[in-house]
Protein backbone atom coordinates (compact mmCIF):
# COMPACT_ATOMS: atom_id res chain seq x y z
CA UNK A 1 0.00 0.00 0.00
CA UNK A 2 1.01 3.74 -0.97
CA UNK A 3 2.07 5.61 1.82
CA UNK A 4 0.73 8.69 -0.43
CA UNK A 5 -3.04 6.84 -0.36
CA UNK A 6 -2.98 5.59 3.19
CA UNK A 7 -1.96 9.31 4.08
CA UNK A 8 -5.34 10.87 2.13
CA UNK A 9 -7.60 8.85 4.50
CA UNK A 10 -5.47 9.57 7.18
CA UNK A 11 -6.18 13.41 6.37
CA UNK A 12 -9.53 13.21 5.41
CA UNK A 13 -10.80 11.50 8.74
CA UNK A 14 -8.42 14.23 11.20
CA UNK A 15 -9.97 16.85 9.15
CA UNK A 16 -13.25 15.37 9.15
CA UNK A 17 -12.64 14.77 12.62
CA UNK A 18 -11.81 17.98 13.99
CA UNK A 19 -15.10 19.58 11.76
CA UNK A 20 -17.22 17.35 13.61
CA UNK A 21 -16.21 18.06 16.34
CA UNK A 22 -17.16 21.61 15.67
CA UNK A 23 -20.82 20.91 16.97
CA UNK A 24 -19.68 19.95 20.36
CA UNK A 25 -21.97 21.65 22.66
CA UNK A 26 -24.51 23.42 20.05
CA UNK A 27 -25.87 20.01 18.08
CA UNK A 28 -29.31 20.05 17.24
CA UNK A 29 -30.05 17.62 20.60
CA UNK A 30 -27.91 16.57 24.20
CA UNK A 31 -28.21 13.23 22.83
CA UNK A 32 -26.52 13.84 18.86
CA UNK A 33 -24.01 16.05 21.05
CA UNK A 34 -22.94 13.02 22.80
CA UNK A 35 -23.32 11.00 19.65
CA UNK A 36 -22.12 13.33 17.06
CA UNK A 37 -18.69 14.12 19.29
CA UNK A 38 -18.13 10.66 19.65
CA UNK A 39 -17.86 9.88 16.26
CA UNK A 40 -15.58 12.80 15.88
CA UNK A 41 -13.42 11.71 18.11
CA UNK A 42 -13.64 8.08 16.62
CA UNK A 43 -12.09 9.75 13.08
CA UNK A 44 -9.79 11.01 15.08
CA UNK A 45 -8.86 7.68 16.95
CA UNK A 46 -8.40 6.54 13.47
CA UNK A 47 -6.05 9.20 11.96
CA UNK A 48 -4.27 8.57 14.49
CA UNK A 49 -3.64 4.68 13.76
CA UNK A 50 -3.03 5.75 10.33
CA UNK A 51 -0.89 8.09 10.71
CA UNK A 52 1.07 5.73 13.52
CA UNK A 53 1.05 2.93 10.15
CA UNK A 54 2.48 5.27 7.39
CA UNK A 55 4.76 7.26 9.94
CA UNK A 56 6.81 3.23 10.36
CA UNK A 57 7.42 3.63 6.80
CA UNK A 58 8.23 7.09 6.54
CA UNK A 59 10.54 7.20 9.64
CA UNK A 60 8.38 9.70 11.82
CA UNK A 61 5.65 9.64 14.17
CA UNK A 62 1.85 10.44 14.37
CA UNK A 63 1.87 13.82 15.85
CA UNK A 64 4.53 14.95 13.17
CA UNK A 65 2.58 13.68 10.16
CA UNK A 66 -0.50 15.38 11.70
CA UNK A 67 0.38 18.59 12.63
CA UNK A 68 3.74 19.31 11.05
CA UNK A 69 3.37 18.94 7.52
CA UNK A 70 3.40 22.15 5.53
CA UNK A 71 -0.10 22.86 4.58
CA UNK A 72 0.31 21.75 1.58
CA UNK A 73 1.52 18.50 1.83
CA UNK A 74 -1.50 17.71 3.51
CA UNK A 75 -3.89 15.00 1.44
CA UNK A 76 -7.23 15.73 2.88
CA UNK A 77 -10.55 15.61 0.41
CA UNK A 78 -12.21 19.42 -0.82
CA UNK A 79 -15.63 17.68 1.31
CA UNK A 80 -13.39 17.35 4.60
CA UNK A 81 -12.11 20.79 4.40
CA UNK A 82 -15.35 23.17 4.34
CA UNK A 83 -16.21 24.59 7.77
CA UNK A 84 -19.99 23.91 7.18
CA UNK A 85 -22.24 25.09 10.19
CA UNK A 86 -25.74 24.31 9.33
CA UNK A 87 -26.98 20.77 10.07
CA UNK A 88 -27.92 19.81 6.75
CA UNK A 89 -25.03 20.62 5.54
CA UNK A 90 -23.12 18.80 8.65
CA UNK A 91 -25.30 15.55 7.95
CA UNK A 92 -25.30 15.48 4.19
CA UNK A 93 -21.67 15.53 4.26
CA UNK A 94 -21.55 12.85 6.93
CA UNK A 95 -23.71 10.60 4.75
CA UNK A 96 -21.94 10.91 1.52
CA UNK A 97 -18.49 10.60 3.71
CA UNK A 98 -19.58 7.52 5.33
CA UNK A 99 -21.12 6.27 2.27
CA UNK A 100 -17.87 6.73 -0.02
CA UNK A 101 -15.72 5.44 3.48
CA UNK A 102 -17.35 2.28 3.35
CA UNK A 103 -16.39 1.50 -0.18
CA UNK A 104 -13.06 2.25 0.38
CA UNK A 105 -12.68 0.48 3.61
CA UNK A 106 -14.04 -2.41 1.73
CA UNK A 107 -11.19 -2.57 -0.80
CA UNK A 108 -8.26 -1.61 2.17
CA UNK A 109 -9.54 -4.89 3.49
CA UNK A 110 -8.39 -6.50 0.65
CA UNK A 111 -5.14 -5.02 0.75
CA UNK A 112 -1.95 -7.25 0.23
CA UNK A 113 -0.36 -5.91 3.08
CA UNK A 114 -2.01 -7.29 6.27
CA UNK A 115 -1.25 -4.53 8.89
CA UNK A 116 -3.46 -2.22 6.21
CA UNK A 117 -6.33 -5.21 6.06
CA UNK A 118 -5.98 -5.94 9.65
CA UNK A 119 -6.63 -1.71 10.69
CA UNK A 120 -8.97 -1.29 7.96
CA UNK A 121 -11.32 -4.74 9.46
CA UNK A 122 -10.78 -2.90 12.97
CA UNK A 123 -12.10 0.79 11.65
CA UNK A 124 -15.07 -0.39 9.97
CA UNK A 125 -16.21 -2.56 12.88
CA UNK A 126 -16.32 1.05 14.57
CA UNK A 127 -17.78 2.52 11.14
CA UNK A 128 -20.69 0.48 11.41
CA UNK A 129 -21.90 2.95 13.60
CA UNK A 130 -21.42 5.93 12.21
CA UNK A 131 -23.31 4.88 8.71
CA UNK A 132 -26.16 3.70 10.80
CA UNK A 133 -26.54 7.11 12.23
CA UNK A 134 -25.66 8.47 8.65
CA UNK A 135 -28.58 6.58 7.37
CA UNK A 136 -31.00 7.57 10.15
CA UNK A 137 -30.55 11.23 10.00
CA UNK A 138 -30.84 10.90 5.83
CA UNK A 139 -34.02 9.05 6.31
CA UNK A 140 -35.11 11.56 8.66
CA UNK A 141 -33.76 14.65 6.73
CA UNK A 142 -35.02 13.20 3.28
CA UNK A 143 -37.91 15.32 2.32
CA UNK A 144 -35.96 18.83 3.43
CA UNK A 145 -35.90 20.52 0.71
CA UNK A 146 -32.75 22.41 2.60
CA UNK A 147 -31.32 18.99 2.89
CA UNK A 148 -31.51 18.00 -0.70
CA UNK A 149 -29.70 21.39 -1.60
CA UNK A 150 -26.95 20.55 0.48
CA UNK A 151 -26.69 16.82 -0.98
CA UNK A 152 -26.47 18.32 -4.40
CA UNK A 153 -24.42 21.04 -3.88
CA UNK A 154 -21.58 18.73 -1.65
CA UNK A 155 -21.95 15.75 -4.41
CA UNK A 156 -19.17 16.77 -6.88
CA UNK A 157 -16.87 16.85 -3.41
CA UNK A 158 -18.06 13.70 -2.30
CA UNK A 159 -17.16 11.88 -5.64
CA UNK A 160 -13.50 13.29 -4.57
CA UNK A 161 -13.04 11.45 -1.72
CA UNK A 162 -12.56 7.92 -3.78
CA UNK A 163 -10.32 7.06 -6.32
CA UNK A 164 -11.82 7.26 -9.97
CA UNK A 165 -12.19 3.28 -10.55
CA UNK A 166 -14.25 3.70 -7.20
CA UNK A 167 -16.86 6.51 -8.03
CA UNK A 168 -19.90 4.78 -10.05
CA UNK A 169 -20.23 2.62 -6.95
CA UNK A 170 -20.33 5.72 -4.81
CA UNK A 171 -23.29 6.88 -7.41
CA UNK A 172 -25.09 3.69 -7.48
CA UNK A 173 -24.94 3.18 -3.61
CA UNK A 174 -26.91 7.04 -3.25
CA UNK A 175 -28.59 6.71 -6.56
CA UNK A 176 -27.60 9.57 -7.91
CA UNK A 177 -25.53 10.57 -11.20
CA UNK A 178 -22.37 10.89 -11.22
CA UNK A 179 -21.02 13.89 -11.99
CA UNK A 180 -17.16 15.74 -12.66
CA UNK A 181 -15.44 15.54 -8.93
CA UNK A 182 -13.90 18.02 -7.42
CA UNK A 183 -10.21 16.32 -7.08
CA UNK A 184 -7.64 16.36 -4.21
CA UNK A 185 -5.39 19.05 -5.54
CA UNK A 186 -5.05 23.00 -4.00
CA UNK A 187 -6.66 23.31 -0.19
CA UNK A 188 -8.81 26.48 0.32
CA UNK A 189 -8.27 29.33 2.93
CA UNK A 190 -10.78 26.99 5.53
CA UNK A 191 -8.15 24.32 5.73
CA UNK A 192 -5.50 26.90 6.21
CA UNK A 193 -7.43 28.18 9.49
CA UNK A 194 -8.20 25.08 10.54
CA UNK A 195 -4.76 23.62 10.65
CA UNK A 196 -3.75 27.10 12.50
CA UNK A 197 -5.73 26.65 15.29
CA UNK A 198 -5.21 22.48 15.15
CA UNK A 199 -1.57 23.06 15.63
CA UNK A 200 -1.42 26.21 18.08
CA UNK A 201 -0.76 24.47 21.08
CA UNK A 202 2.24 22.31 19.16
CA UNK A 203 3.39 25.22 17.85
CA UNK A 204 3.47 27.20 20.91
CA UNK A 205 5.79 24.72 22.95
CA UNK A 206 7.61 22.53 20.00
CA UNK A 207 8.00 19.20 21.69
CA UNK A 208 5.99 19.53 24.76
CA UNK A 209 4.44 15.75 26.07
CA UNK A 210 1.98 15.38 28.39
CA UNK B 1 -40.36 10.99 22.89
CA UNK B 2 -38.40 9.21 25.76
CA UNK B 3 -36.33 5.95 26.33
CA UNK B 4 -35.73 4.49 29.26
CA UNK B 5 -31.95 3.03 28.60
CA UNK B 6 -30.61 -0.27 31.25
CA UNK B 7 -27.20 -0.94 31.43
CA UNK B 8 -25.32 -4.41 32.31
CA UNK B 9 -22.11 -3.69 33.02
CA UNK B 10 -20.66 -7.48 32.52
CA UNK B 11 -22.15 -10.37 31.43
CA UNK B 12 -24.72 -12.39 33.65
CA UNK B 13 -24.94 -9.21 35.30
CA UNK B 14 -28.73 -8.08 36.20
CA UNK B 15 -29.35 -4.81 33.85
CA UNK B 16 -29.59 -1.67 35.74
CA UNK B 17 -31.93 1.50 34.94
CA UNK B 18 -28.78 4.19 33.31
CA UNK B 19 -30.72 7.20 32.36
CA UNK B 20 -32.82 8.22 29.81
CA UNK B 21 -32.31 9.55 26.15
CA UNK B 22 -34.61 11.56 23.94
CA UNK B 23 -35.19 10.68 20.47
CA UNK B 24 -37.38 10.72 17.75
CA UNK B 25 -38.16 7.21 17.32
CA UNK B 26 -36.62 4.00 18.37
CA UNK B 27 -33.81 3.90 15.43
CA UNK B 28 -32.40 7.62 17.06
CA UNK B 29 -32.90 6.48 20.67
CA UNK B 30 -30.75 3.06 20.26
CA UNK B 31 -28.15 4.74 18.27
CA UNK B 32 -28.31 7.49 20.73
CA UNK B 33 -27.96 5.16 23.93
CA UNK B 34 -25.24 3.15 22.18
CA UNK B 35 -23.02 6.37 22.34
CA UNK B 36 -24.16 8.02 25.79
CA UNK B 37 -23.61 4.37 27.52
CA UNK B 38 -21.79 2.44 25.51
CA UNK B 39 -18.83 4.59 24.02
CA UNK B 40 -16.18 4.24 26.50
CA UNK B 41 -16.35 0.49 27.04
CA UNK B 42 -18.69 0.61 30.09
CA UNK B 43 -21.34 -1.61 29.00
CA UNK B 44 -21.83 -5.49 28.18
CA UNK B 45 -25.84 -4.72 26.61
CA UNK B 46 -28.02 -2.00 26.79
CA UNK B 47 -32.13 -2.43 26.61
CA UNK B 48 -33.96 0.44 25.26
CA UNK B 49 -37.50 0.85 26.37
CA UNK B 50 -40.00 3.44 25.60
CA UNK B 51 -40.79 5.34 28.58
CA UNK B 52 -44.53 4.19 28.04
CA UNK B 53 -43.88 0.46 28.04
CA UNK B 54 -42.98 1.31 31.74
CA UNK B 55 -45.87 0.66 34.54
CA UNK B 56 -45.02 2.24 37.56
CA UNK B 57 -46.68 0.25 40.67
CA UNK B 58 -46.35 2.40 43.80
CA UNK B 59 -48.94 1.87 46.09
CA UNK B 60 -48.34 -0.54 48.91
CA UNK B 61 -50.43 -0.02 51.86
CA UNK B 62 -49.43 -1.85 55.21
CA UNK B 63 -52.10 -0.29 57.61
CA UNK B 64 -52.44 -3.33 60.21
CA UNK B 65 -48.56 -3.44 60.06
CA UNK B 66 -48.61 -7.55 59.09
CA UNK B 67 -44.70 -7.64 59.97
CA UNK B 68 -45.31 -11.30 59.38
CA UNK B 69 -45.35 -10.66 55.31
CA UNK B 70 -41.56 -9.80 55.99
CA UNK B 71 -38.75 -12.63 55.26
CA UNK B 72 -37.04 -11.58 58.63
CA UNK B 73 -39.97 -13.57 60.08
CA UNK B 74 -39.18 -16.87 59.45
CA UNK B 75 -35.84 -19.40 60.46
CA UNK B 76 -36.31 -20.76 56.68
CA UNK B 77 -32.89 -22.09 57.24
CA UNK B 78 -34.24 -24.63 59.41
CA UNK B 79 -37.58 -25.57 57.66
CA UNK B 80 -35.46 -26.25 54.45
CA UNK B 81 -32.41 -28.21 56.31
CA UNK B 82 -35.57 -30.54 57.24
CA UNK B 83 -36.98 -30.87 54.05
CA UNK B 84 -34.19 -31.74 52.54
CA UNK B 85 -33.91 -34.59 55.21
CA UNK B 86 -37.13 -36.00 54.41
CA UNK B 87 -36.56 -35.80 50.43
CA UNK B 88 -32.63 -37.10 51.79
CA UNK B 89 -30.94 -34.72 49.79
CA UNK B 90 -29.14 -33.06 52.96
CA UNK B 91 -26.15 -35.39 53.04
CA UNK B 92 -23.43 -32.45 50.56
CA UNK B 93 -24.74 -29.85 52.67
Amino acid sequence: MNAQELLQIADDELILGWRDSEWTGIAPSLEEDVAFSSIAQNEIGHARALYELVSRELGTDADSLAFDRHPSEYRCAALVEQRRMDWAHAIARHFLYETADEIRLAALKQSDDGAVAGLAAKMDREEVYHRLHARMWNDRLQAEPRYEDALVELWPYALGVLAPNQRTALAKRVGREEVDAIERNGHSDELLELREEMTMVRRSVPGATW
Amino acid sequence: MIYEVFRQEKKGAAFAHAGSVSAPNMTFAEAFAHEQYGRRQESEALWVVPREAIREVHDFPDELHRTYHRVDGYSLKEKLRLARERAGTAADR
